[in-house]
């Protein structure tokens, strides 16, 4: 069983929804990526998105853009990524962690390589936003390696293909909420719970939501009836301009926190 | 015998030129694209929209543009015969209207009533603008902030059709970032919008489709060089940004083995400066905007900025059409810096009374180079795939005159 696997099972049995923060990897600060890491996780976070920062991130809106532009003038790429993975493992055996991104980093990086690199510091599983399942042949020294591809599905996927995202998904399915980019906010909640509950009557894995959750009450809105939920720009925009550690955690958690105690009281 | 490898039979029915192609898009798209393949393998095939394009690329670009015989240019560099396929007579100036029209009247009858494009030098944004407005439709163009500044002329005509331009200030500012922005739209209004991408480049089935829409350049070119000259000719060249043009050019030729295929990137101020676009001949095989093919990253895959004097070239990738092609040994990519644009567009102005380009430019400082190393008999044909008038202002600036 997965680190992935092993977090779902232990939520479903504690009847718990999962909380998954997603952050830039180096931003705000490439120095406490690591410290912002475990608050995160202190704050109530069961899994961990790290977005690896890509030039043309053609799938997200502007808070997470600038993220990714802020981080690669710092000299951020995947080999810093995987380098703080690694150090945030010395001290967290448990909490899995997906590298999402973009696949061109990967690609020049080498598959196979990137694999065993991955791996080796404890990476758990990559959602690689333009690799459709149609593309992701090209996967196969990941999942070679144990890496699970984390699949999307969106309002968009007709119903044979959303069979097919069923059958083949694993860790989790990651369910767009919305047809659009990351930052929009227009959740509605009705449409997403028929979807939702019918996916997960039919996928082999666990159903996350993301897009369009950016506080408790969203987040609490989506609980009834997804496995885990997803805050990324939310959580990118409340970090942005913080430099200390301190300052940093502060901000996680303060954010994170109210989110926690939502999905607790549910 | 060896069998000649049939060209034409690319892409497979995944959008896939060998190893290049494909459609790396996220989720939310996959079903828009497969619904655009479906109508587009309908429509390419029925013959009430054959005939509907034909009317309309003869009646309202002009089409058939003619083949010119550059003789005071082929005279001037004193090898073989230049000539010139005149796509810059069209409607609008280049060769983008081709593809407008054709992907407008998709558009049509798959009852979308928004159009949206990416522009670069502006060519595309004012063929999609002016597509848009003959057909009654909402047009939105994205275009870099950097690109707006340098291509004024086409900003306000795009405007004067009663298009909305929306200027992209993330990343680079120019043309990848507003092709990410428009994705970016597409992916937000998928129920009614229809996204014209500009150039062979994209998402399956983008650089098919873009690509048999100019493919009439070739097919005419091919006809009217065999008919004035009784054979074909010795070599093609064309400038490549996206690549849509010179594969316009290239496509009805690329099963004629003893055609030479040159297609002329962007050097910029030189390849060893670092000042350039010419992802064939300086890039490597990656993921861009939907597909799979040689793009100019760093090592850890970040899409560099690019440098061309003419907006149209300044790309960091490339339709994987071309990929394939330069990998197949099929054709030829080679860079043609700025200062040599720059000399061609002005020997073509007083020699033959021409103002192209500057994209054009470098396939006419192509054409003159392959002239030079063949007889006086040769024949070199070169795609002129737009007029100049949209560049006086920054040949204007950088040659220090006040206009
Ligand atoms: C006149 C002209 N030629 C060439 C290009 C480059 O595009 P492509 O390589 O797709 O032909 C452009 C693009 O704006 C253009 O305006």
């Amino acid at each position: 069983m997965s680190r992935i696997d092993r977090r779902f099972a232990k939520l479903k049995a504690a009847g718990r929804t999962g909380l998954i923060p997603f952050v830039t990897a180096g931003d705000p600060a490439p120095a406490h990526m690591v410290a912002l890491m475990h608050a995160l996780v202190d704050a109530g976070a069961d899994l961990i998105e790290l977005g690896v920062p890509f030039s043309d991130p053609m799938a997200d809106g502007p808070v997470i853009q600038h993220a990714s532009e802020r981080a690669i003038a710092q000299g951020v790429g995947l080999k810093e990524v995987l380098d703080w993975v690694g150090e945030f493992r010395g001290r967290d055996a448990d909490t899995p962690i997906v590298l999402m991104g973009y696949l061109n980093p990967v690609e020049i990086h080498g598959y196979a390589r990137f694999a065993q690199e991955a791996v080796a510091a404890g990476v758990d599983g990559v959602l690689l936003v333009d690799c459709p399942l149609e593309e992701s042949a090209v996967l196969q020294p990941l999942r070679v390696a144990g890496l699970q591809q984390i699949l999307l599905a969106a309002p968009t996927t007709a119903p044979s293909r959303m069979a097919q995202l069923c059958g083949s998904a694993e860790g989790f399915l990651y369910y767009v909420s919305f047809a659009g980019i990351t930052g929009a906010a227009h959740l509605s909640t009705g449409d997403i719970a028929a979807r939702v509950a019918d996916i997960r009557t039919r996928a082999k894995a666990p159903v996350a939501v993301g897009f369009g959750i950016r506080d408790a009450a969203s987040a609490k809105a989506i609980a009834g009836f997804a496995d885990a939920v997803v805050i990324g720009s939310a959580l990118v925009e409340r970090l942005s301009g913080a430099t200390d550690a301190a300052e940093i955690t502060a901000r996680a958690q303060g954010f994170l926190q109210p989110i926690r105690a939502a999905l607790d009281a549910h | 015998m060896p069998t000649i490898q049939d060209y034409h039979r690319w892409p497979d029915e995944h959008g896939r030129f060998g190893n290049y192609g494909g459609s790396y898009v996220a989720e939310t798209l996959m079903a828009p694209l497969a619904e655009l393949g479906e109508a587009y393998e309908r429509l390419r095939q029925d013959a009430g929209f054959l005939a509907e394009l034909d009317r309309d690329l003869q009646h309202y670009v002009g089409r058939p543009s003619p083949v010119y015989h550059a003789e005071r240019l082929s005279q001037h560099v004193g090898g073989a015969r230049i000539l010139l396929k005149r796509e810059d007579l069209n409607h609008t100036g280049a060769h983008k209207i081709n593809n407008t029209v054709g992907q407008a009247l998709v558009a049509r009858h798959m009852g979308k009533r928004r159009i949206i494009a990416e522009t670069g030098a502006g060519q595309h944004g004012v063929a999609s603008a002016t597509v848009a407005a003959r057909l009654g439709m909402q047009c939105v163009v994205y275009m870099g902030a950097v690109d707006i500044e340098r291509q004024k002329i086409n900003v306000y005509r795009m405007k004067l059709l009663g298009a909305e331009v929306v200027p992209v200030t993330s990343g680079s500012k120019t043309l990848k970032d507003a092709l990410n922005e428009a994705m970016r739209d597409w992916v937000t209004n998928v129920a009614d919008t229809f996204y014209i991408i500009g150039t062979v480049a994209g998402p399956h089935p983008y650089p098919k489709m873009v690509r048999d829409f100019n493919a009439i350049v070739g097919r005419e070119a091919r006809a009217q060089v065999l008919a004035q000259y009784g054979r074909l000719p010795d070599v093609l060249t064309a400038c490549v940004g996206g690549g849509s043009n010179a594969i316009g050019l290239f496509h009805a030729f690329l099963n004629d083995a003893d055609v030479r295929i040159v297609g002329a990137e962007a050097a910029g101020e030189g390849i060893a400066t670092g000042h350039h676009a010419a992802s064939l001949a300086a890039g490597r095989p990656g993921v861009l905007h939907g597909n799979r093919t040689y793009v100019l990253c760093d090592d850890n895959g970040q899409i560099t900025e690019t440098h061309s004097i003419s907006a149209g070239l300044d790309y960091p990738g490339v339709g994987p059409e071309h990929a394939f092609l330069k990998d197949a040994g099929r054709a030829e990519y080679v860079g043609v810096t700025d200062d040599e644009a720059m000399e061609a567009f002005h020997l073509l102005a007083r020699t033959e009374g021409i103002l192209a380009a500057l994209e054009s430019s470098h396939a006419v400082a192509q054409a003159m180079k392959l002239a030079r190393e063949l007889p006086k008999d040769g024949i070199v044909l070169c795609n002129l795939s737009g007029r100049g008038d949209k560049d006086v202002h920054t040949i204007a600036a950088r040659e220090g005159v006040e206009v």
